[in-house]
This record gives C-alpha cells, structure tokens and sequence, in this order.
C-alpha cells in the first residue's frame, strides 16, 4: 500500500494531534466543573447561613491583647492591626530563622568534611537525631524543659549587661546614643526591665526553628559539597590554593549550584513552620488569627487571610532564591 | 497532637460547607434531620473538654464523669434510655466551635461561655441550652508571689487560654485598671498550666471553677490562692448550632427536666417510686405529664415518651449530679451559690412542664 494512502485513512482515533488535545480538554473540563461545583455550593451554604464573605469586621476593635509586638498594639485597634501585629512577629521570627539556619547548617554541613573524626562525627549525630523527631514535640521540649528551666527575679543568670531569666533574655542597649549612655537591665518588683528584651516564648520558637531547619540545610550543604568531583580539590591543591582558596574559589562556586534549589524549599519550610509557635505561647500571625476566628466567627475569611499571607511569604522567598539561583547558575556565553 | 487535632476539627467544615451542606436543602417541616441522623447512628456524639476535673474528666477506668458530662449521659438516656451511648470527642476552646458547626459533634457540653456573638447567626451561630453552671472568672497566683489583688499584677506575665472569654475580660479589666500586663496565650489548658506551674506566669486567669478543679490536680494546691476579684459573668452553658431548632430544643427540655426533677424532689433513688405514684394515682396530672404516663411532651419533642424518666435514671436531677461532680462532696468542694433552686435564692429555674 502506497504510504500517502495509509495517512489518508488512518483513523480519528489514531490522530497523534487530536487525542492528546481532546484528553487535556475533557481533564481540564472536569476541573472547571469541579472547582466550579465547590464555589458555587461555598457561596450558595454561606449565604443561606447568612455568612457571605465580608471583611467589614476588620475594622472593628480587636477587643484583646498581643503579647509582644514591633508596632504599637493595644486591645481598642482593629483586627486587622492585630492581624498585622501577627505578620510582623512571624516575619520577624522566620528572617531571623532564616540567617540563623542557614549559618549554623552550613557550619554543620561542612564539619562532616572535617578531618576532625569527633567533629565529624557530632555532626552526623545532631542530623540523624534532628531530622528524625517531629517540630513540634522539639519546640515543647525547646519551650517547657529548657526556656522555662531558667531561674528567675534575683537568681536570673547575670553578666555584664545580660541578663537571662526565666522571662527572657534582656539586654543593655544605649539610652543616649549621643552621648553613650547606656542602660543595663535593672530588677524592678521582681521583674526584670531592660531596654533590649527578647522573651523565652520567641526564643524557644527561634531555637526550635533553627535548630530543626539547620540538619536539613547540612544536609543539603553536605550534598553539593559531595556533589564536587574530589579532582578538583587534587587540582586545586596542586596549584598551590590553601584550603580556604579551595574552597572559596573553586568548591563552593560549583557546590552553591547544587546547594541554592535545595535551600530554597527549607526555607519555605522554616516559613510554613513557623505557624507551630502556638505550641509555645509566642503571638505569630496564626496564633492572633486563630482568637480573630474565635472571637468574630468568621472562619472563612480568617483562613483565606491565612492561606494568602503564608502564600505571600512563601513566594516572595521562593523568587528571590530563584534570582539568586540564576546567579550561582553556569552562565553560557 | 493539637495540631491534627484543629486539623481534623477544621477540615470537615471547609469540606462540609462546600459539599455536604447541599443536603440540608431537602426536608424542612417539623422533621428534625440532626435527630434523625443521631437515632440512626444509636448513638450521641458529645464534644467535651476531657481534661477538667469535675466538668469532663477521663477517670482511670477510662470513663468520662464530671457535670458536663453527666449532661452527655442525660441527653443520650433521654434519646436511647442508655446513658453509655455517647461518644466523646475532646475539644480545645479554639476548635470547638468549628466542630459543633461541621457536625462532628452533636452537642457540645464543653464549659462554653453564652455570649452574644457567640449566639447571634451573624457570629458563631450557636443555640444555647440552659445554663448547667454559673460561673464567674478569676484569677489564681502562687502565695509565695504576694500579689494580693488584681492590680498588683500591673507589668507582669498573665497565662490565658486563646480563644476564650477570659482573654477579652482580662483585657477589657487590666484596661480598666490602666495596668499593663503581658497576656501568654496558649491554645490547651495543659499547656496553659504548665507554664504557670513553671513559674513563667505570675497568675493565671480562667473561671472560678476550673481554676479550682486544675488546682485539685496541682504538686501542691494549698500554695495557690483564688484572688477575691471576680472578673466577669461565665454562664456555662451547652450548646448546638442554630441550623436544627428541633434538635435544640430535645436537649434543652432534657437539661430543663433534670432541673425540675430536683425542684418536684425526684431523684435517682425515688424515681421509679415516683413513676409508680403517677401510674396509679390519676389525680396527680403534673407528675404524670412530666414522667410522661400521659401527654406527648416526648412525642412534641422527638423523644420517646419516658425521656425523662430514663435521664433522671442515669445521672439523677441537676442537684445529684451538681453534688456529685463539683459540690461539697467532691474534690471540688464548691458551694452551689448562683446554682441553687430558684426556691432557694439560686438562678436555677425550669420553665413549667405544659
């Protein structure tokens, strides 16, 4: 049979072009229905409920308290000043996660290079004992058995211009920056002042973060280090290179290539687990959403403001370690 | 795990919401479908707190006592005439509301505050039943702490359970007082305690009763001391959603039978005794409408004809069980105060039986 007769006749149902579009089609389609069934009887329950969306709540007063926060707050604003009172203290605590991860992980990461067997391995210890035991039991014992071990009032622990207690960790910080005057932490009826205060439910939540997020990023880190051939570290060794040039001029460069896509997902985790600092009293955005829910009712607009900062947050991290990633990239000229 | 927990409490409302709540579309009428789905499933589905003595405890046999859920075994005896068939389901104050408006929970007997929003269809949505306790909120502190009133505690680190009354009283009072203070919210009791017990917190604040039944189970409950401030009005009162108004009337005329029981004398020792006067005795019409040997109060209600006969059975009248839950025989040791008779100058009160 000549060939231009076999095209002729073949089939629809042989149709390389066709099936595959009308298959997405039909997908997509059954999506739509779907997506479009869920909405509709969303919006069709809430207005018999008579909870259609409405944001007007949020300008009403909060009605109750912030423990900590950046931005003035107290119990007459809004809710949504309350909502971003929360958002500052999960920010605050996922940047300061961020760079602490990140240094101690790589510290970690390395020293299972070491030529030191005891360094070694008390890294490969803290990353299997880590990695192995869920967030939140290691934020209670972070919280109850440690932070609230401390003593407090007069037998805090007290060094020159530090005091940690069982409140907090307070700091001396400059009262006149002009004139260098600078004030310590003073006990006041049994409790300590100080112009500088981190309190132990931030510090728990911190440590926490850290410490869990930082075995992952060893490991990451461990993993593009590897990832170098051992010829390169021969090569540079033989030109001449100390081992610090090695692995600044001619290790890391190949390694961070490997390294920054896997960053970037433990990041957006440190971000999203975050939200567990309800486990040890610090007042993060979900904590503050969860008494907004309580107290207004309105559960659905409470989790959509939820889902979206969360998405914010997690993109927004997710972009800039894709720019940096573009960067550390082999660029092709 | 509390985190599953609120999970597993919150997901069935978004789902519900999105694709089984077409069903309630269908029926309508008198027919209640909340009592329906309960009969046929035989059994209650009552959300408890599970961790506070004397309201909802799990003993060491792995038994549920304690006044709330005493109302759990009134209410499933009215349904069934079997005070066992309940199942309980321990809720924090975070996720209790969602798990009464997804369903998950029939009933929710759970020292839960009546307020206005938490009633209003515009907020919770909730239908109270009769109020089981009236309580007030306090504050408890370490005697070793010398803070002797309210406003001692100016400056100072206060430990709140999210998510409850007390947390916007303490507030609106330390506002008042214009002493500033720092709130520790926590999302459990457990952990609410734990930190006060820690020392974290120079006072913590809840209803008078729960601090008294968490302090029973305290190392040391003679060194913690009730400050004499009363903050606020707590009636604590079970409640179902607004959706079913059958179905909250069933528990309402059970609890409001229990507080008649004790107002006519009728108690789980003499009941059977009284059913027997009221059979044989056709002159005592009260009796016998309110045991139901004539009427249909029961059939009015979608319950069988006795309910009130098999309730006071299985946890006797509202003072019985107030006695043996939280009153002076009880660790507790608490006065019945606000919740004496309304004979005796208390707040409790049923509307006639008619």
């Amino acid at each position: 049979m000549p060939p231009s007769s076999v095209s002729a006749v073949t089939p629809w149902w042989r149709n390389r072009r066709l099936i595959p579009g009308i298959v997405q089609a039909a997908v997509g389609l059954v999506v739509l229905v779907v997506v479009a069934f869920l909405v509709g009887n969303l919006v069709r329950n809430l207005t018999a409920a008579g909870l259609l969306l409405s944001w007007s709540w949020l300008g009403n007063p909060a009605g109750f308290d912030v423990s900590e926060t950046l931005l003035p707050f107290d119990a007459s604003l809004p809710y949504w000043r309350a909502l971003l009172a929360g958002l500052v203290n999960t920010l605050r605590v996922v940047l300061l996660g961020l760079v602490g991860a990140t240094l101690f992980g790589t510290a970690v990461g390395m020293a299972s290079f070491s030529s030191n067997g005891l360094l070694k391995r008390l890294a490969r210890i803290y990353v299997e004992l880590i990695r192995n035991i869920p967030l939140l039991l290691q934020l209670v014992f972070w919280y109850f058995v440690v932070f609230l071990a401390l003593p407090n009032g007069t037998s805090a622990i007290q060094l020159p211009g530090l005091v940690l207690a069982k409140s907090g960790l307070y700091l001396a910080w400059f009262s006149d920056l002009w004139h260098l005057q600078w004030q310590g932490p003073h006990l006041d009826g049994g409790v300590w002042h100080a112009p500088l205060r981190l309190t132990v439910e931030f510090g728990a939540l911190l440590t926490g973060l850290v410490v869990y997020t930082a075995a992952f990023i060893a490991e990451v880190v461990r993993g593009g280090v590897a990832s170098v051939p051992k010829g390169q570290w021969e090569a540079a060794n033989s030109l001449g290179f100390n081992p610090l040039q090695t692995l600044q001029r001619i290790v890391l460069p190949q390694a961070l290539r490997v390294i920054v896509p896997g960053l970037n997902s433990q990041y957006i985790s440190l971000a999203k687990n975050s939200s567990l600092a309800v486990a040890c009293g610090y007042a993060d955005l979900y904590s503050v959403a969860e008494t907004t829910l309580n107290q207004t009712g309105r559960a659905v607009e409470v989790v959509l403001v939820l889902l979206g900062s969360y998405l914010v947050i997690d993109l927004v991290i997710s972009a800039l370690m894709n720019g940096l990633n573009r960067m550390v990239q082999l660029k092709e000229r | 795990m509390p985190l599953l927990r609120r999970l597993a409490a919150s997901l069935p409302l978004m789902v519900s919401l999105a694709l089984v709540g077409c069903a309630s579309d269908g029926g309508g009428g008198i027919q209640s479908q909340k009592l329906a789905t309960i009969k046929a499933r035989g059994k209650l589905i009552c959300g408890v707190d599970g961790k506070l003595p004397g309201f909802s405890f799990v003993g060491s046999d792995g038994q549920y006592t304690g006044l709330d859920a005493d109302v759990c075994k009134a209410t499933a005896a009215a349904l069934f005439g079997d005070p066992s068939k309940v199942d309980y389901r321990d809720l924090n104050s975070s996720e209790r509301f969602a798990a009464l408006a997804s369903g998950e929970v029939d009933l929710l007997s759970r020292n839960t505050t009546e307020t206005l929003s938490r009633d209003a269809a515009g907020g919770n949505g909730l239908s109270f039943a009769p109020t089981t306790f009236y309580d007030g909120q306090g504050v408890m502190t370490p005697n070793a702490s010398g803070v002797k009133a309210l406003k001692d505690l100016a400056g100072k680190p206060i430990c709140v359970e999210s998510g409850t009354t007390t947390e916007l009283n303490l507030a609106d009072r330390m506002r008042e007082l214009k002493a500033a203070y720092t709130p520790l919210k926590f999302q459990t009791g457990d952990q609410t305690y734990a930190a006060y017990l820690q020392g974290r917190c120079v006072a913590v604040t809840s209803d008078r009763s729960q601090l008294a039944a968490k302090r029973t189970s305290f190392p040391d409950p003679a060194g913690h001391t009730l400050l004499p401030e009363v903050l606020s009005k707590e009636p604590l009162t079970p409640a179902t959603t607004n959706a079913d108004p059958a179905w909250a009337d069933a528990v309402r005329w059970t609890i409001y039978a229990l507080m008649q029981a004790e107002e006519l004398g009728i108690t789980q020792a003499n009941i059977d005794a009284k059913l027997a006067e009221a059979k044989a005795n056709p002159n005592q019409a009260d009796l016998r409408r309110f045991l139901g040997v004539e009427g249909e109060f029961g059939k009015q209600l979608g319950l069988p004809a006795d309910f009130v006969v098999k309730a006071v059975k299985a946890t006797g009248n509202y003072g019985e069980i107030f006695e043996r839950n939280v009153g002076m025989g009880s660790k507790l040791k608490l006065e019945r105060g606000s919740n004496r008779q309304w004979k005796e100058g208390g707040l409790i009160y049923s509307p006639p039986f008619r």
